[in-house]
Order: C-alpha cells, then sequence, then structure tokens
C-alpha cells in the first residue's frame, strides 16, 4: 500500500487538506499535492488501464514523461480528458475519472486482450480483419474504434468557459528549466545585462538538485536555490515564470512556451523571440526493461523519491530497487532514511563499490550485485519479485517479498528542444546516451546555434559540471547579444562521487521468450520486448518502421520513456549499434499543448475580426439579412416584415428599374496608385491603358495573372496627373493590393510607383435608377446633369455640404452615380437618400447585374476564364507590348474552341439551377459523359418576369438559337436557348440616360 | 512469401511467431533492370506494383533514398475523395478511390481503407455555389456525391457547430464512399507485393545523378553504385526539381512544406471526415482515437521536413470554432511533410523531355488519396510509353499549351 508518511514533504501543507473524488468515492490530499501524488497518498495504485491490452496501470513517474496516470478531470464544459496526474496540482473540489475501462477500473472486460496477446501479435491487424470483403468497414473497424481512444470525447454540445490567451515576447536569453543548472544560467546571463527569461515547468524552483542532497557553496541546495531566485527577482531584465514549459523550437530561434498562471487565464501561449535559449531541461530517468515492470507499484526510483521528498508519500512498505548506477541508491537511501523497509537493491552490475553503495550497506540494506528482475509476482498487488542473474537467462535464484519497486535504468537529457529544429544528436557510449551534437546545432537569425544546452540535459551528471556548462551558456547566451557585463563566478559544489553506471537494456541479460514477452517497453500502448523483435523479423528495421509499425513511442509520451530501450531492443535484434539505428525525430510540442491555447482569444465573436462598413447600423436597423463576403458583412436583401427573400429582392430590382435605389458599395476595393510611374506600371497590371484615362474621366479595366486568366476587374478613375484610383471587387481589395505590390517589389522594383489601399477610408454609396439624378440634385451642393458629369466621368465636390467624389459609373444598367465621402460622414448622406430611395442587398445587385449581362468575378470567371472568353476583347490593349497574363493569353489552347459567354432562356421561363452542366453526345475515354458548357449565373428577374441565365458554351456566341440539355443529378432535364447576354436594355439608353 | 490471414496467426502463435519471414526483400541492387523507379513512396511502389500486376514487367528496381514510405506517404492525413470538378481529376482519383475498395484483399494486406464519409462545408454563398456546381459535374463523371443541408451534416457530424457566429455551416457537399485509409500499411502493403513478384526494393539508396546519352537515358548513379535501365521512372515528390535538373530539365514545380498535427487520443466521437476551407481546416479520427489535423502550407519554399506554428495557429483556432467540444483536448505531436506544387494544383504524369523518363510528380496536397490510381496510370505511360486516357491530359506540355486542370476554381482550393 502507498501511502502517507508522518512526517516530511516539502512541497505540501498539513494544515490545508484538499478533497477531491476518485470515480466516485471521496478522498482527500494536501494543498501542494499533485493529483498524482494525493492518489498515492491514498493508497490508489491502479489509475489506468493501457491501450491494447486493458493491462492495470499505475503511476510510473513524477513529471510529465508519465504515461499511465492520464485521468478525465472536471465536469460539464470543464471536463478534460487525459489529464497528467503527475503534472495537474490538485484542487479542492477536483471529480477525477479514470480512463480506458469498462465498466469499471478494477474490473474491466477489455483485458480479455491480455488473455489473448499470444493471438495479437504486434501489427496482427494488418495481417487480418480483410474477409469477408466489407466486415472492415461494417464489423471490426466499429470494434476496434469502441475499443481504442484513452479518454472520454467531451460532450459535443461542451463549449468551454475559459479564457486563453497569448503574449509576444522579445528577450536576448530564454532559459528553459528552472533547475540549478537553469538558475546558473539566468544568473550569468542577468548579471551579465541580457534580457532574461527563465521558465520552470513545475511549480518549484531548483529541480532535482534538493532530492538529490547535492549541496552548493556548503549549504543544501535549497538554501542556494532560495538565494539564487532572490537575485533574480531583484533583477529588473530578468523574467521568472513558473508552471511554465518551453514546449517548441522553431526556425530562427522562435520558441513556444505554455504557462498555467496562477491567477489569470487558464493558460497562456507564450511566443518568444529569443536570440539565444539556454536548453537547461535536465534529464528523464529509463526504466528497466523487466518482466512485469509494467505492474502497478513499479515506479521510476526518481519518482519514488520525488513522491517521498516533496509530498512524504511512500509507494509501499518494502520496496525493492533495481539499479544499474549509483543514483538509484539514493532513493533506497532516502527509503530507509524515511524508516520504510528496503529488502534488497538489485544492482545489475557485478560490483557496486561506489560511496553511495557502500553507504547504503551501512545502513543495513542489502545490495545484491550482478542481479536482476526475473519476475514481479501479483495478485492484484506486488507481492514480490524473483530475483536472477543479470548473466542469464532468468531462472529465479531467490524470491522477495515486497509491494513496490524502484527502478533506476540511467538517464536520458531532454534533448527535444535541440531536435525540434534540426539539430543533431550524437550517441555517446560513455554516459550511454544521447546527447546534443555541438557540430550540428539549429540555427538562430543570425546563422548560429540558438540553443545552448546545459546542465543535465546536455549529458553532464555531475553538479559541478552541471553548473560549469550552466555558466557558460549563460555568459555565451548573453554576449551573442553582446552583453558582457560581469556574469559572476559559477558557484561550488559537492555530491558523493558516483561509480559508472551500466547501460542495462534487458533483464536479465539473455532472457528467455517467456519472460521478454513480459517485458514492456510501452506501457501505455503495450509495446513489448518480443514485439520489437518481431517488427524487426519481419523487416521493420529502420527506426521509424519500427516505431509505426509496433506504436513504440506513439503514445502520449511520445517515447519520452520508451524511446531509448526500445532503439536498443531494435539494435540488439538487429545487431546494429544504438548509434546506427538512430532515433526517431523529436517533434513540438515537448508537452501536449492544449487546443483551446493555441486559439487563444481568437474565438467566437473574436474568432477573426469582422469589417463592418460605415453604414453598419443603418443596415442593422433596417433589418438586413447579411451576408459574409470575406470579412465583411454586407447586406444580401432588407427584408420587411411578412416579405419572403424573393419576395424583397423582388421589390428592390423593381424599385431600381422604376424609380432609385442606393446600395452600400463601401467594401469595393479602393487603391491609390501614383508616381512618376504609375502609368506604365497599370498598364502593365491592366490589360487595357489606364495611363490613355484623362483627368476627370473613368475606365473600366481588367486584371489577369500571369497565366492569362481574368482575376479582377473594376473601373479605374484617375484624379491626377500621377494619380489613379483603382477599384476592385469587395474580395480582391486586398489580392490585388497584394498582387500589385508582389510585382512592384519582386519584379520592377526601381519603379517609382506607391501603391495605398483606402478601401476603409471612404464610405460609398451606388444610387442607381431612373430618379438617380433627380433624388441627387435635391442634395443640393454640385451640378449632376448630363452636361456637367457624363457616363464614365467623375467630379468631386460638396453634397450637403459633406466632401465628396462622385462618378458617373454603373453596375446595374440604370443611370446611376456612386458618392463616396469620407467614411465618418458617408451616414449623413446615405440618411438623407434612404428618406427617398430603396436601399438594395448584394442579391438584388447580382440580379440587376445579370439581367444586363454584366460578369460577375467569381461567377462568370473561376480562374480558368480568360477576357476574350467573356466578349471583353475591347477591354484588351492589342497592340500593347505587354501586359500581365499576355503571354498567356497566346497559348495554344487560349485561342479556338473554347467555352464563351451567352445568355440562356428556359422555355418555361424556369430558373436554371446554377452550376448546371450542357451535356454533349457520348462519354468520354474515361466514361465521363461529355459537356458542352455550363451555367454560371442563373436568376428570376423581377424585370423580365422569367429565369434568366448566363453561362459558357462551347463556341457559344457562334450558336445563338441553339438548345442545349442540362441534365440534373437526380436525373431530370432543362433545356435552355442560347441567347444574348444582355437581357435587359440592350442599347443601353437607360444606362446613358 | 506465405499469405497473410486469421488461421496463420493462430498457427504462428503456437510457435511464438517464429515463422513470419520479412514484408518485403533487402537485396543489393543489381547493375541494369529494365525499369528503374526513383522513391519508394506510395506512387512509386504502386507504379512498380501495376507494372507487375498489370504488364507482366517485374524486371524493376525501386530505389529509395531513406526508409520507405517516409515522404509524404508517411506524413499526411491519411484522407480519400474523388470529389473533384474537373474532368481529368475526377476520372484519376475515382479510379484510385475505387481501387481502394478492394485494395487490402488485393494487396493481402489490411489497408484499412475505411469509407466513413467526407463532408467538404460549405460556409458562405461562394462556397455553396462552387459546391453545388461541383455535384453537377459529379453526376456526369459517376463519382457519387451530394449536397446536403446543415441538418443534415449535424447528424452525420454531431461534434460541428453548425451555428457559429462567424461562419454558419450553410451545408456540405458530401461523398458517402470518401473516407481515410492506415497510411503507412499502404506503402507496406505494396512493397510487400512488389518483393513476391521479384522486383528489388533498395533502400537508404540515393540517387546521385542521371546519365543520358543523346537525348535519351542510360541510367542512374546512386549511393549504392551505378545502374542501367531503359525507363527512369521519377517519383520523388518534393524533390523532383532536383532529380530533374539531375538530367538537365526543369520542372514547373515548387516544394513547401505543408502542416499537420495530431491530438491525444479519446473515444470515437467523429465518424466522418470534415473539410472547412473557408476557415481551413481538416480534420479525421484515426481507429486509434487521435484527431488527424492538417493544416495549410507555408507561405515560402523549403524542403525542411518539420513543423511550423503560424499555419498551426490558423487551423487550430478554425477548428475549435467549428468543433467547439474540442477546445480542451491537446495537441500531440505536429509535423511537416513537402509537397511539390505544380501551378494549377493538379500532377504531372507523362514523359519528361529526356527520352526514357518518365515522371510521376506534382500531387502536392492531395497525393495520398490518389496512390493506386496514379500508380495505375504510370504504370500504363511506363510499359506501354505512352499516356492511357486516365493520364492523358496531365502531361507536362498542358503548361506550354494553356490546358490547365485547375481544381482550385470549385472553391475547394485544399486537396
Amino acid at each position: 500500500m502507498s501511502t502517507r508518511l508522518g512526517t516530511g514533504g516539502s512541497a505540501i501543507d498539513r494544515s490545508r487538506p484538499v478533497h477531491f473524488t476518485f470515480d466516485g468515492r471521496r478522498l482527500a490530499g494536501l494543498t501542494g499535492d499533485t493529483v498524482a501524488s494525493a492518489l498515492l497518498a491514498n493508497g490508489e495504485r491502479v489509475v489506468g488501464r493501457s491501450f491494447k491490452y486493458h493491462r492495470p496501470r499505475g503511476i510510473v513517474a513524477s513529471g510529465p514523461e508519465e504515461p499511465n496516470a492520464l485521468l478525465g478531470i472536471g465536469t460539464g464544459d470543464r471536463f478534460e480528458p487525459n489529464a497528467r496526474a503527475t503534472t495537474t496540482p490538485l484542487r479542492e473540489g477536483m471529480a477525477l475519472r479514470s480512463q480506458n475501462r469498462w465498466p469499471s477500473l478494477a474490473f474491466d472486460v477489455g483485458v480479455v486482450n491480455a488473455a489473448l496477446s499470444r493471438f495479437l501479435p504486434v501489427g496482427f491487424y494488418y495481417k487480418t480483419f480483410m474477409w469477408p470483403r466489407r466486415f472492415w468497414e461494417s464489423v471490426y473497424e466499429p470494434l476496434i474504434r469502441q475499443a481504442a481512444g484513452l479518454g472520454r470525447a467531451p460532450d459535443a454540445e461542451t463549449r468551454d468557459p475559459d479564457r486563453y490567451e497569448h503574449f509576444h515576447l522579445h528577450v536576448d536569453v530564454l532559459v528553459a528549466g528552472g533547475g540549478i543548472a537553469g538558475l546558473q544560467s539566468a544568473l550569468a546571463a542577468g548579471r551579465a545585462g541580457a534580457q532574461v527569461l527563465l521558465m520552470e515547468q513545475s511549480p518549484h524552483w531548483g529541480g532535482r538538485a534538493q532530492v538529490d542532497g547535492v549541496r552548493i557553496e556548503g549549504d543544501p541546495a535549497a538554501e542556494w536555490v532560495a538565494r539564487a531566485v532572490a537575485e533574480l527577482e531583484a533583477m529588473p531584465n530578468v523574467r521568472l515564470r513558473l508552471n511554465a514549459t518551453v514546449v517548441g523550437a522553431y526556425d530562427h530561434g522562435w520558441m513556444l512556451a505554455v504557462e498555467m498562471p496562477e491567477p489569470g487565464p487558464r493558460e497562456r501561449l507564450w511566443k518568444i523571440r529569443a536570440r539565444r535559449t539556454v536548453m537547461a531541461t535536465g534529464a528523464l530517468e529509463r526504466p528497466l526493461a523487466f518482466a512485469g515492470n509494467d505492474r502497478p507499484g513499479v515506479m521510476l526510483a526518481s519518482a519514488v523519491r520525488d513522491n517521498l521528498m516533496r509530498y512524504a508519500v511512500s509507494p509501499g512498505d518494502r520496496t525493492v530497487l533495481v539499479t544499474a548506477n549509483d543514483d538509484g541508491y539514493r532513493t533506497a537511501i532516502a527509503l530507509v532514511e524515511a524508516g520504510l523497509s528496503v529488502p534488497l537493491v538489485v544492482d545489475a552490475r557485478p560490483e557496486c563499490n561506489g560511496p553511495l553503495p557502500r553507504r547504503a550497506r551501512e545502513m543495513g540494506i542489502r545490495v545484491a550485485p550482478g542481479r536482476a528482475i526475473a519476475g514481479v509476482r501479483w495478485q492484484r498487488r506486488i507481492t514480490g519479485v524473483d530475483v536472477c542473474l543479470q548473466a542469464g537467462e532468468g531462472s529465479a535464484l531467490e524470491h522477495v517479498p515486497c509491494d513496490a519497486v524502484a527502478m533506476a535504468g540511467g538517464w536520458s537529457p531532454a534533448v527535444h528542444l535541440w531536435s525540434h529544429c534540426g539539430g543533431r544528436l550524437r550517441w555517446d557510449e560513455a554516459t550511454a546516451a544521447f546527447r546534443p551534437d555541438p557540430q550540428f546545432p539549429p540555427t538562430g537569425a543570425d546563422g548560429q546555434a540558438a540553443i545552448l544546452p546545459a546542465g543535465s540535459a546536455d549529458g553532464h551528471s555531475r553538479a559541478v559540471e552541471v553548473l560549469a556548462s550552466a555558466h557558460r551558456a549563460g555568459v555565451a547566451g548573453a554576449a551573442a547579444a553582446a552583453h558582457e557585463g560581469d556574469a559572476g563566478q559559477v558557484v561550488t559544489a559537492e555530491e558523493g562521487a558516483e561509480a559508472p553506471a551500466l547501460a542495462v537494456w534487458r533483464m536479465p541479460q539473455s532472457a528467455d521468450h517467456r519472460l521478454r514477452a513480459q517485458t514492456f517497453l510501452d506501457f501505455q500502448n503495450d509495446v513489448k520486448l518480443t514485439d520489437v523483435e518481431l517488427a524487426a523479423q519481419e523487416g521493420y528495421r529502420s527506426v521509424e518502421h519500427a516505431k509505426r509499425y509496433t506504436t513504440l513511442g506513439m503514445a502520449t509520451d511520445q517515447g519520452k520513456l520508451s524511446n531509448i530501450n526500445g532503439l536498443a531492443a531494435l539494435s540488439h535484434t538487429t545487431g546494429q549499434a544504438i548509434s546506427a539505428v538512430g532515433t526517431t525525430t523529436f517533434r513540438p510540442p515537448y508537452t501536449p499543448l492544449t487546443l483551446a491555447t493555441i486559439a487563444g482569444q481568437a474565438r467566437g465573436d473574436l474568432f477573426q475580426p469582422v469589417r463592418r462598413t460605415p453604414l453598419h447600423a443603418r443596415h442593422e436597423a433596417l433589418g438586413a439579412a447579411w451576408e459574409p463576403v470575406g470579412q465583411w458583412r454586407r447586406p444580401y436583401v432588407y427584408p420587411k416584415a411578412g416579405e419572403t427573400v424573393e419576395d424583397a429582392v423582388r421589390r428592390e430590382v423593381l424599385a431600381v428599374r422604376s424609380e432609385v435605389g442606393i446600395l452600400d458599395a463601401t467594401t469595393l476595393g479602393k487603391i491609390i496608385v501614383k508616381g512618376p510611374d504609375a502609368a506604365q506600371f497599370l498598364d502593365m497590371i491592366y490589360t487595357g491603358r489606364p495611363s490613355t484615362i484623362a483627368e476627370g474621366r473613368c475606365r473600366y479595366g481588367l486584371i489577369c495573372n500571369e497565366n492569362g486568366f481574368l482575376i479582377d476587374d473594376g473601373v479605374v478613375a484617375r484624379l491626377g496627373p500621377e494619380t489613379w484610383l483603382c477599384h476592385t471587387t469587395t474580395g480582391g481589395a486586398e489580392r490585388i493590393h497584394a498582387h500589385m505590390e508582389e510585382w512592384l517589389q519582386t519584379e520592377w522594383w526601381d519603379w517609382r510607383v506607391h501603391v495605398l489601399n483606402v478601401t476603409e477610408q471612404f464610405g460609398q454609396i451606388a444610387v442607381a435608377g431612373p430618379l438617380a439624378r433627380n433624388l441627387l440634385e435635391r442634395l443640393g451642393g454640385m451640378d449632376l446633369s448630363r452636361e456637367a458629369l457624363p457616363f464614365m466621368h467623375w467630379t468631386e465636390g460638396r453634397l450637403m455640404d459633406v466632401p465628396v467624389r462622385v462618378f458617373r459609373i454603373s453596375f446595374s444598367g440604370e443611370l446611376s452615380f456612386e458618392i463616396a465621402a469620407p467614411a465618418g460622414r458617408a451616414g449623413e448622406i446615405w440618411d438623407r437618400l434612404a428618406q427617398d430611395a430603396t436601399p438594395y442587398g448584394t442579391e438584388t445587385m447580382h440580379v440587376l447585374r445579370a439581367e444586363k449581362g454584366y460578369i460577375m468575378i467569381g461567377d462568370e470567371t473561376d480562374g480558368t476564364v480568360i477576357p476574350q472568353d467573356l466578349g471583353l476583347n475591347w477591354a484588351i490593349a492589342k497592340k500593347k507590348d505587354d501586359y500581365i497574363g499576355k503571354r498567356g493569353q497566346m497559348r495554344l489552347h487560349m485561342a479556338g474552341e473554347r467555352w464563351r459567354l451567352v445568355g440562356l432562356l428556359t422555355p418555361d421561363g424556369a430558373v436554371l439551377p446554377e452550376g448546371s452542366l450542357a451535356v454533349a453526345q457520348g462519354t468520354n475515354a474515361n466514361g465521363q459523359r461529355r459537356t458542352q458548357g455550363r451555367v454560371t449565373s442563373a436568376y428570376w428577374s423581377p424585370t423580365l418576369g422569367r429565369g434568366i441565365a448566363l453561362g459558357l458554351v462551347d463556341r457559344g456566341p457562334e450558336r445563338m438559337g441553339e438548345t442545349l440539355s442540362f441534365l440534373q443529378p437526380d436525373g431530370s432535364e432543362y433545356r435552355a436557348e442560347i441567347v444574348s447576354p444582355v437581357f435587359h436594355d440592350p442599347e443601353g439608353e437607360r444606362l446613358n440616360a | 512469401m506465405s499469405r497473410y490471414s486469421a488461421l496463420r496467426i493462430v498457427r504462428e502463435a503456437m510457435r511464438r511467431h517464429a515463422g513470419w519471414g520479412r514484408a518485403w526483400g533487402s537485396p543489393e541492387p543489381r547493375r541494369r533492370y529494365k525499369v528503374v523507379i526513383v522513391g519508394a513512396g506510395g506512387h512509386g511502389l504502386a507504379t512498380a506494383y501495376y507494372l507487375g500486376r498489370n504488364y507482366g514487367i517485374t524486371d524493376v528496381a525501386v530505389l529509395e533514398k531513406g526508409w520507405l514510405g517516409g515522404g509524404n506517404t508517411g506524413r499526411n492525413t491519411t484522407i480519400i475523395r474523388s470529389n473533384y470538378l474537373q474532368d481529368p481529376s475526377a476520372a484519376i482519383y475515382e479510379k484510385s478511390r475505387a481501387l481502394y475498395e478492394d485494395l487490402s484483399q488485393e494487396l493481402n494486406f489490411n489497408v484499412m481503407f475505411s469509407p466513413r464519409g467526407v463532408m467538404m462545408l460549405a460556409q458562405t454563398e461562394h462556397e455553396v455555389r462552387g459546391y453545388k456546381r461541383t455535384v453537377q459535374a459529379n453526376a456526369l463523371q459517376s463519382v457519387a456525391t451530394e449536397w446536403i443541408g446543415p441538418e443534415r451534416v449535424k447528424e452525420l457530424c454531431p461534434i460541428i457547430r453548425i451555428d457559429g457566429p462567424r461562419y454558419p455551416v450553410l451545408g456540405a457537399h458530401w461523398q458517402p464512399r470518401g473516407g481515410t485509409a492506415r497510411h503507412d500499411a499502404v506503402a507496406w502493403g505494396y512493397a510487400r507485393k512488389c518483393s513476391e513478384m521479384g522486383m528489388h526494393i533498395v533502400e537508404r539508396c540515393a540517387v546521385t545523378g542521371v546519365r543520358t546519352e543523346g537525348g535519351r537515358v542510360q541510367g542512374v548513379e546512386t549511393s549504392r553504385g551505378s545502374i542501367d535501365c531503359e525507363s527512369l521512372c521519377l517519383v520523388v515528390a518534393g524533390h523532383s526539381g532536383e532529380l530533374a535538373q539531375m538530367a538537365g530539365f526543369r520542372l514547373p514545380i515548387e516544394s513547401v512544406p505543408l502542416q499537420a498535427l495530431v491530438s491525444e487520443p479519446i473515444k470515437p466521437c467523429m465518424d466522418v471526415v470534415v473539410m472547412a476551407n473557408t476557415v481551413h481546416g481538416y480534420m479525421s479520427q484515426s481507429d486509434k482515437g487521435e484527431m488527424v489535423i492538417g493544416g495549410g502550407t507555408d507561405g515560402y519554399n523549403a524542403y525542411t521536413q518539420r513543423g511550423s506554428f503560424h499555419h498551426i495557429e490558423e487551423t487550430v483556432r478554425a477548428l475549435v470554432e467549428t468543433f467547439p467540444m474540442l477546445s480542451r483536448l491537446k495537441v500531440l505531436r505536429q509535423w511537416g511533410g513537402i509537397v511539390d506544387m505544380t501551378g494549377d494544383r493538379s500532377p504531372i504524369i507523362g514523359r519528361a523531355p529526356v527520352r526514357g523518363i518518365y515522371l510521376n510528380c506534382g500531387w502536392g496536397t492531395g497525393g495520398f488519396k490518389a496512390i493506386p490510381g496514379s500508380g495505375w496510370a504510370t504504370a500504363e505511360l511506363v510499359a506501354t510509353g505512352a499516356s492511357g486516357p486516365l493520364a492523358a491530359d496531365f502531361g507536362l506540355e498542358r503548361f506550354r499549351e494553356g490546358r490547365f486542370i485547375d481544381e482550385s476554381v470549385a472553391a475547394g482550393v485544399a486537396h
């Protein structure tokens, strides 16, 4: 039984109990507990079930590498699956649920998989479930899906009420990790004058040194840690954050970190531009590979020590330590000092006579050198271990009763950040670990190493070396930012000497198949030694193949515990050195990152900015139905009480055709192009010649891409000798602005042209209809007569004392003006106009333009249409040497049999379904029905009282009067006659009125 | 090589699985092959497989610089669909999808093709029009898709929010027989069959040069020696440009990192594949329970197969907005793959300017779904020296002639 001891515990406050539930049972822990320590204190050994065999699993680690103790935490909208017990602080009222078990943690039907495990070898699912043919989708896969997954999915309608936010920061030196190495680095860099950010993933400074009995400057590590933190806190150029993990390293030294601030938002994402990052991330203890090593109660020796020292929690009364290094003895010594029993230390090394083993022996602990574990006896809890020779095959020499096992397999540097962005690792035989290879570092914006490894993350194990390397890294980090102040001296440290460790990859050395089949490498995914062996036997020998075939290292810990033992197993089986096997790639994030944290505050109404025109409130008051157009909201139509959308569109169209309507045209792009070379620039951008537009006049222009396809259109007005105003489509404003800038910056960088997007500076109102001029004249202030302002002219003046530009242009086929006023004053004009004119929305605008046969970018064009297809040859300056798209339009396929713009009329006036295709005879070589045209726009025309459509038809303009068949997906057919695309006022009398 | 079956597993269980042989061989390369395929990803292996299966050509080597299936085959988000707008695309992707239906049985390797249905959400009026147009086209292309309304979207995928404040779901383009497959298994399954037919799959064999003489290919130089061949087929996705350069020609291809990520596993909550192009995100749930999430391409060209963060941010934002229940779920891992983008976002299958060299590249962000069909069509090209109907429109000459096959037109920019 794990339990809480009567004394000790550096992190807990015994006077403040914390109440929580686990699978509905009421339990109590203490303030300062993690969820894991609280569960252990309550004797909860089994906390979850494994993925494949549903074996009972207990807490094994004490940090973010924990693979087993994943719990569902919270309820309702705050439910979180897969929370790590070892890193989650215990909170009052917490509701914890174990995962991946049914019906209960103690009794789980999924465990039948374990009984069948010999029939479920690694990769078995690739070899079966293939017959009968349709059973995979209907039977097998649904069963597998039901069994897979870890935590429960939150309910479909869950809405997370918590807040998340992003921080952005530039620093000289980011120090990842607040152990003694991180503190020493931060001190050196801070004293030298650098801007420093120091982040520690746990709620405590100082890391393992305090638990391991290191002395610094003659004092226990904890006292130096307190002094160091005090000095750092006093430095104005140093920021310190606890509960903050650096999770990712990206190009150019861009680093990502996550903080769980208290108080504050639930999580905070830090985006950090660091000149240098000191990687003081420490090391992770490795499990040992022996039969039964997955039993609840088998823990890492360091985790046992952590629980004992920080939380006064013992994993059991009698703990057997199994180790291959001196460090593990610290756990045995600590347990005995706490009054607990350590019946045996099983040490795989033939000789273990270092200071720590000597001290253990002096304390009366029995040490068995050259021994290994042959098995863990289990009857709903650990009852003992069988001990064998490490050099043998696993015959048990003795049975040692115990109720817990601590395993010390040596330490792997936490090199993840180094690897995230291209840094290479080298295998170091001496320490039996992958260490950062200084020859191949990840590089920063200056081309130099962006990450400086320090302390045990760099493979150092002795406190003296840890501190010295950290000091060097801190000084180097500061120097990279030209801070070369006095960094002070590295502190001195003492700790017990350690004899060399032995790299033990399996126990015992020649374990037989039966033992290997019970030896787990990946605890969560149930990958065993025999699985890696079988994978290698089947040719999955590349480390990536082995990983993907066995799922080793693909669990939520991403191989933090399992990888190295797995690599060693692969190396052993394939006869390659570990250095030749290599590692799989470490990917960000180091610890899992909540999706909401990434989203930050960009949720709900803040998801994307909503762009509103200055007239927005007026549209809202009129009851507009909205249409999102890009980030804009535009009125689609203004239905009155009792009106359907169709009714409203009909009313609005007829109002424009017979009286006058007003449209909010603010969203149309407005780009100023100005400069001595603006004329030649525009002649390249547009297919026509904007350079020849006279001041005071406007002209319709087309913009194509390099391939000749039409991408935007609009009216260009000449404002002055070197100044033009280019109108674009609503969706085109940013796109065309970027297009112009790209050409200017990459091709014509020496042309003297400025391009400015002024779309939002103006409120623009289209006033359209036979009464338009009449209405505007009543506003007073400007002469807008036919003579003063002919079609395709513009003028400046004041309307109702508001400064405006008035453009005499039309997208409706009616007499029409567009009035541009400063954004803040457009409302005054709108209000006056709205007294006598009918507001109309985008749908009405579409109907009006379609009746007139005007094309719409995005409807008649789709990126495959050239202006010539749309009968717009008149807008192309044919004698011009060049414009963007000219060469594209000269390609073979751009002439001849192309689909071209026509009008389409059904005999009965019905509206053709949009997107309908006109079928031709027969099928093509791939068996697809041949087609000869398509509907690009189709509307009910209130003006004509019938359906109208525009379409692109193979050689359409040459086939007037022919009837086409439009076959529908439901098998029905529409027929339509090819006609002119101009349905309304073909002579343009109304336009020119 | 013996067959895989449940019975065989039981038999092997009785002898501790000692009888399982290698899934594919690991031979030393010979000095000469009739056909050398560069790139042992899905497309290269499928090309080899159909060369053997359809044309009886087995004197084939597939050369791989790294480990088999280690490029985009092992890095994609495993979506399979064929709901394309343009006829040539629909033809080859539908052929591919149809081959996936029986691929497990064909290869005797369970590739776990799961036709769970693919829906592409329409969240603007423009998308509605684009998808309705595609449904119309699909009907004439014999690709079974339909337009469904928001209620049906919610019914098929209860975790979607259809009434989001910013971009409510207006409907979706639904392909009931689209889905996913186990990506690694596709490469392994083809490799095993190729090996069984006597072809050589040579891993850790980098091509360092292409030998030509009089405008005709003679062979390749590799890190494992010189190899002669009659026909050389380049199937190397993002590295196509480099190989082309070795052979002395250029390709209209840009290589760009594409971002993806997976979440921690949770119990099944989403049985369909959802793509949301307006907000830039797509997602499915794997059989292991992870939410598999695809993002966008980086805004610059690169060969680094690693994750960047800005697109992840955009994608995740979109998904949290569309699937608010995922808010507290955690990202486990992110990565990048190098995709080979052509100007019209459609692939290149066809003859290279050098005689005897054949190209299969340019699949961009959409290659995984095309593996069987692409292999089928490329095998025909290599075996006969001329494209069949499936590949006819995808030749390199289309860029010169302006016969683009532009799929971005149907609003669906992402493949």
